[in-house]
């Protein structure tokens, strides 16, 4: 087998492995898509003083697979007044982004010869920003397609409130690049290692706390779920979605915020790297390897307790407030922020 | 009345306390004892008084009480009692009362539980009990009808027995001479 493998061309290596990266990326993304919708209904329920599914598995551990049974089974109903080919589509563009992004996150160090990344590009987040923009079509399609108007106000709503946000998304990360002085995502991760201050999070805590609230806004999630606001719309562009269309538009958001918190792991807390018994530095052995992606898996875990937390938490902002608070809050300290970081460098230099 | 509105602090305004006021409560119920209840395993226990299902009662010596009335019928806002009597030559499971019901149907998925059938039962034939969580496959599993009901109903502790003191009076009348 191993001979057979060194025999391979380099092109035929890369296919290779990369087609197996991306096969263990994409099905660990599934299960834990699956599973945080389970801990999110966990967590609420115990917040509500409530205990949660618990029928399906012991402690509700085989929920998931229940609910995907039933997504699958009940009937994908298509109303008469849509516009077919924008309704069809637009669950798949909502999952896509999502999914792409997953492609530029090192999700570890390496094991063997093999980068645990799938593409390790050296403009790794421009890719991302140029994907995650992407994401707002979906639910823009869907409110249109949908033809009616709960879906169509949430649609508005959305797209008003991601291209807002992602300005302020992309300003925040400015002053990490020019510390870095790469936008390849590995080499931010390089830069963190050595030490806990060296962790973009210390270095750079208000870009991180506008990274943050931009990241809950672009994921949908409370205090900014305006598009899918359940009191006030009805649940919002997937008002009219049925079966595992529906189930899409939820895949895609529990997608997007493991995406999103995989960013700001990447970014901010030193991506798979943890400063003691030197694991900061790409592995060696198979076992530091392996301990690397589950260091990663443990910060991810943390960022998604914390999405969920929050959700459970907090009232969900006016939509003045809103709009306010990226334009008028988060774009000017973000300019700030990059201006004040860049004069910082210019004098150190 | 002037309501004081003091201009929030830098603090309040990036939402601090907001933040922290939220994470104690949230944090609190987290670990809070939980107040579900495991339903089919474990029950509700219903007081004194509920009003439940209406079942039909025999007496102490396995009488059926009901006469036939339709009082219950007449009276019930939704009409899901429906009594079927006996006709002219109809007879009661006793000898001195005049007559028991063919049939009696409850539609259960029409009875909305509100006692009068109770109330007006001149024979206290009929009770409320304490099942709420009737159960069926069909519409028509769900129409319950005499078997059913009395079987459920079970017995009821009569303390006057009305009719049974009559048969006694009337089986001491039959012996000649009358005592006084």
């Amino acid at each position: 087998m191993m001979h057979w493998l060194n025999n391979l061309s380099p092109a035929w290596q890369f296919v290779l492995f990369s087609a197996i990266k991306v096969v263990a990326a994409f099905a660990v993304l599934m299960f834990m898509v699956a599973y945080v919708v389970l801990v999110e209904r966990k967590v609420c329920a115990f917040i509500q003083d409530r205990i949660g599914p618990n029928r399906a598995g012991p402690f509700g551990l085989l929920q998931p697979a229940a609910d995907a049974v039933k997504a699958f089974f009940k009937e994908d109903f298509t109303p008469a007044h849509v516009r077919k080919v924008f309704y069809v589509l637009a669950p798949a563009i909502v999952m896509l982004p999502g999914l792409m992004n997953l492609a530029v996150i090192p999700f570890g160090s390496r094991i063997g010869n093999q980068p645990m990344v799938i593409a390790d590009l050296n403009v790794g987040i421009l890719y991302t920003f140029g994907i995650v923009s992407l994401g707002v079509y979906g639910i823009v399609l869907a409110g249109y397609a949908a033809n009616s108007k709960y879906p169509f106000l949430g649609g508005i709503r959305s797209s008003a409130q991601m291209i807002s946000y992602e300005i302020a998304m992309g300003l925040s990360v400015i002053p990490l690049f020019l510390l870095v002085g790469s936008l390849n995502l590995s080499q931010v991760i390089h830069y963190q290692s050595g030490g806990f201050l060296n962790w973009l999070v210390f270095k750079q805590p208000l870009a991180f706390a506008i990274f943050l609230a931009a990241a809950f806004a672009e994921t949908n999630r409370t205090p900014f779920d305006l598009p899918e606001a359940e009191q006030e719309l009805a649940g919002g562009y997937n008002v009219e979605y049925s079966s595992i269309k529906f189930a899409l538009f939820f895949m895609g958001e529990y997608a997007n915020m493991i995406l999103a918190s995989a960013m700001m792991v990447t970014l901010f807390f030193g991506g798979w790297t943890l400063p003691i018994f030197g694991l900061d530095q790409p592995a060696t052995a198979l076992w530091a390897g392996l301990v690397q992606i589950g260091i990663f898996l443990a910060k991810l875990f943390c960022f998604l307790v914390m999405f969920i937390w929050v959700r459970w938490m907090w009232p969900r902002f006016r939509y003045d407030q809103l709009m306010k608070l990226s334009w008028q809050r988060f774009i000017p300290l973000a300019l700030a922020n990059i201006v004040v970081t860049a004069f910082v460098l210019w004098v150190r230099s | 009345m002037i309501v004081k509105r003091p201009p929030l602090s830098l603090a309040e305004r990036l939402y601090l306390p907001a933040i922290w006021g939220g994470f104690k409560v949230t944090l609190r119920h987290f670990f809070k004892k939980k107040v579900t209840m495991q339903y089919p395993e474990e029950k509700w226990v219903v007081p004194e008084g509920y009003r439940g299902a209406p079942y039909l009662v025999r007496d102490q010596d396995g009488h059926t009480k009901c006469v036939s009335c339709q009082l219950c019928e007449f009276v019930c806002p939704p009409k899901a009692i429906k009594i079927t009597p006996p006709g002219p030559n109809g007879t009661a499971d006793r000898a001195n009362a005049e007559k028991m019901p063919r049939e009696f149907e409850i539609n259960m998925l029409r009875c909305i539980f509100c006692g009068f059938c109770q109330e007006v039962c001149p024979e206290e034939a009929i009770f409320l009990m304490k099942d709420y969580a009737l159960t069926g496959a069909s519409r028509n599993e769900m129409i319950y009808d005499k078997e059913k009901l009395l079987a459920l109903g079970g017995v009821h502790q009569d303390r006057i027995q009305k009719w049974k003191h009559k048969a006694e009076e009337a089986a001491q009348q039959d012996v000649f001479p009358v005592k006084p």
